[in-house]
């Protein structure tokens, strides 16, 4: 009897935070939505009225759509590769036993609490700029011609920086992941002869399935969104070689003043991202069970 | 009672302060000369001791970003506002702005007629210059003597050509020229914007076609991205007017062709070039009358959703008088006065004598026409840029398009191509 009527006092007592989460999400989409289906464009007062589906179709055909539908995968599977991979061999270099573990680790951690457009405008002007970076001195010094990065690969250099920003991020995760893992397992498949890689590969990896499964998932959430990166040091191109979905929306809502066109991007945007939720679910989600 | 009426008194007094003291908020750009300006508010409040100055500012694209936004949704934050000659017509003949008139004192026929005439709508004037700059051509006297060159009066683009060739030597680090290659409409588009200008390309015809499809623009294209290949720097597709300034200043420049404001940068003691540098006119190609036309100033303007439009006035009047002028010269020398909005400034024999780019400035933007802005006709007007309010999306991807072929990741023709259909698609959209 105590039981139920706790029950029902903790669905009462729950029910306010759900009612403002639900306006919190409900409103912004819901504004987006009308806005999509609407002519507005800042500069131009007199456009109004019912657009039906034409902004969606513009935004569609925007030459440059598949190339940003493209760019954004490469961005996120790019830097997920790049993170997933080294974050596991950093993770089990600094579960070691050393001398300065503590440093060592807060030093592998630091990246992640730098801003992104600083992060982005350090290895603009400092790293990777062909005059005064650090990448042309080594060139220089090694008697090479040095790499314009931004004009040349673009793409690459985006995704080197993200990648470094978020490297911390999985290091993180995958090594609290590792310390959880049992000495003893480890000591007894020594003992029956495992070597490095089979130990590697048949107890550490299984053992860290589901903290990779949290690394991609949560990384692809923020992934699919980056913008600030590309806005300080490309934005966006040369051409749209690094144009990703977010940086489509901010040209036509801040450069077209198009705010009807940006909701219908926001939309499609909104669109992908659930699919490769669902993609990402019905892969590894299983790791989470 | 006598006490209650004394306390309800000074409190009708204190409202009535209140009411009379006007708060204004200046949203600006954090050029030099804005930051000079807010430097001197204490002098326009000793003046004005009724009204409180509140500075918003901002690097020059965020601020467009939140004055467009402020002036679309009527959102009456600012009372003042800097906006480009670009945004005055548009947002004037939207009725956006406060169409202002000075007294007699304030002198408004020393305006230059060309700035003049781009901040005028139906012969209402909507904004008073802060100031104003045209284009011209920077070079190195000694590179030029070095390899037995003369800069004529007015040099055509073919033998700009052959002289920035000539004087490049990369194992010296020198580069014959620089040029604008950073994408953005007031970027590289500013650059190459004007360049066709005097190639006597178009960017529409009368029926608002857009015409990268002619030969025109392609002749253009061709000279900037061959150019920039055989003479320009290196990573030239990230360079603005702020990275050419400093190859420039550091002598690895042999040409430089920019705004006339940077005059003041490459001649004063950051520049170790200083005492080498000439001036002279934008060029043209042989046969065609037109040296670019770019015009721009930065501007003060009262949003119509001000409250204090009277007190914005009041400010206005002050920032872009004669006097302001003095002020500055008084406080930090003729050479970091406002340029470019005066004809009285040019006449000055102070300020002539304070930089040795005073003459060509004038020059260039007397040279400069917005309502005509190239040999062919048009049905806009402009100069570096085209006073549509479409064209800042136009601008910007049709420069990142033109940055693609300096980082040698399209061609010419490709870049053309994808330039016409972009923007035949966006005047599409717009209903043209």
């Amino acid at each position: 009897m105590a039981t139920r009527q706790t029950a029902t006092i903790a669905r009462w007592m729950r029910l306010p935070s759900i009612l403002v989460l639900l306006v919190w999400m409900i409103v912004p989409l819901a504004l987006t939505v009308y806005f999509s289906f609407r002519y507005y464009n800042l500069l131009n007062p007199a456009a109004g009225g019912w657009a039906g589906f034409e902004n969606y179709q513009y935004f569609l055909t925007d030459p440059a759509f598949w190339q940003a539908i493209r760019n954004t995968l490469a961005i996120v599977l790019g830097v997920l590769a790049i993170t997933v991979v080294l974050g596991i061999a950093i993770a089990m270099l600094i579960d070691q036993p050393i001398y300065g573990q503590g440093v060592v680790r807060i030093l592998v951690i630091s990246p992640f609490f730098v801003m992104p457009p600083v992060a982005a405008l350090v290895w603009k002007n400092m790293i990777l700029h062909p005059g005064y970076g650090v990448a042309a001195d080594i060139a220089k010094f090694l008697g090479l011609q040095p790499v314009d990065w931004f004009a040349s690969y673009p793409l690459f250099s985006i995704i080197v920086i993200v990648a470094w920003q978020w490297l911390p991020f999985a290091t993180l995760i995958l090594l609290t992941s590792l310390q959880s893992l049992d000495s003893e397992q480890k000591e007894a498949a020594e003992m029956d002869g495992a070597g490095f890689v089979s130990r590697f590969w048949h107890l550490t990896l299984p053992h860290m399935a589901r903290a990779i499964t949290i690394v991609i998932l949560i990384q692809t959430i923020f992934l699919l969104g980056v913008y600030a990166e590309i806005l300080v040091t490309t934005n966006g191109g040369p051409g749209y070689a690094s144009t990703n979905l977010p940086f489509l929306i901010y040209r036509a809502a801040r450069l077209s003043n198009d705010v009807g066109g940006a909701a219908a991007g926001g939309i499609v945007a909104v669109v992908l991202a659930n699919l490769v939720a669902i993609v990402l679910m019905r892969v590894i989600g299983k790791n989470l069970d | 009672m006598t006490k209650l009426t004394l306390m309800l008194g000074a409190s009708a007094l204190a409202f009535a302060a209140v009411a009379n003291a006007q708060a204004i908020t200046i949203a600006t750009v954090n050029n030099s000369d804005m930051i000079r300006m807010q430097g001197l508010t204490s002098e326009f409040s000793a003046a004005h001791p009724d009204i409180t100055v509140n500075w918003v500012t901002l690097e020059e694209n965020i601020l467009r970003e939140r004055v467009t936004t402020d002036i679309a949704t009527g959102g009456g934050q600012y009372d003042i506002l800097t906006i480009g000659n670009y945004e005055v017509p548009i947002w004037g003949k939207q009725g956006w702005l406060v169409p202002l008139e000075f007294d007699a004192a304030y002198e408004v026929d020393d305006m230059l007629p060309a700035i003049r005439g781009g901040l005028t709508v139906d012969g209402k004037l909507y904004a008073a210059p802060f100031y104003g700059e045209s284009a011209f051509l920077m070079y190195r006297t000694d590179l030029f003597e070095k390899a037995g060159l003369t800069m004529p009066a007015e040099p055509t683009w073919e033998f700009i050509g052959d002289a920035a060739r000539k004087i490049t030597d990369r194992s010296a680090g020198i580069n014959g020229i620089c040029l604008r290659g950073k994408a953005g409409w007031g970027e590289n588009m500013a650059l190459i914007g004007s360049l066709a200008n005097s190639f006597g390309a178009r960017w529409f015809d009368e029926k608002w076609t857009p015409q990268f499809d002619q030969p025109e623009w392609k002749a253009s294209l061709q000279f900037y991205a061959d150019l920039m290949k055989d003479a320009g720097p290196q990573g030239a597709s990230s360079n603005g007017f702020n990275e050419n300034l400093t190859l420039f200043q550091q002598g690895k420049c042999g040409i430089w062709i920019d705004a006339t404001s940077a005059g003041s940068s490459v001649s004063n003691k950051d520049s170790t070039v200083a005492d080498k540098v000439a001036y002279t006119i934008f060029p043209n190609k042989e046969g065609v009358d037109n040296h670019g036309n770019w015009l721009w100033s930065w501007n003060l303007a009262i949003p119509t959703s001000s409250k204090n439009a009277e007190a914005a006035k009041t400010f206005i009047t002050w920032a872009t008088d004669k006097a302001y002028t003095e002020l500055v010269a008084a406080k930090e020398g003729w050479v970091n006065v406002p340029p470019g909005t005066r004809t009285s400034l040019y006449e000055n024999q102070n300020y002539l004598e304070a930089g040795g780019f005073a003459d060509e400035t004038k020059a260039a933007m007397d040279a400069a026409d917005i309502t005509k802005p190239t040999v062919q006709p048009v049905p806009y007007t402009g100069g570096q840029f085209v006073a549509i309010p479409e064209f800042q999306s136009i601008g910007t991807t049709v420069g990142q398009l033109f940055s693609a072929v300096l980082a040698g990741q399209s061609s010419v023709d490709d870049a053309l191509a994808q330039a016409q259909s972009v923007t035949e698609r966006e005047m599409r959209r717009a209903g043209y």
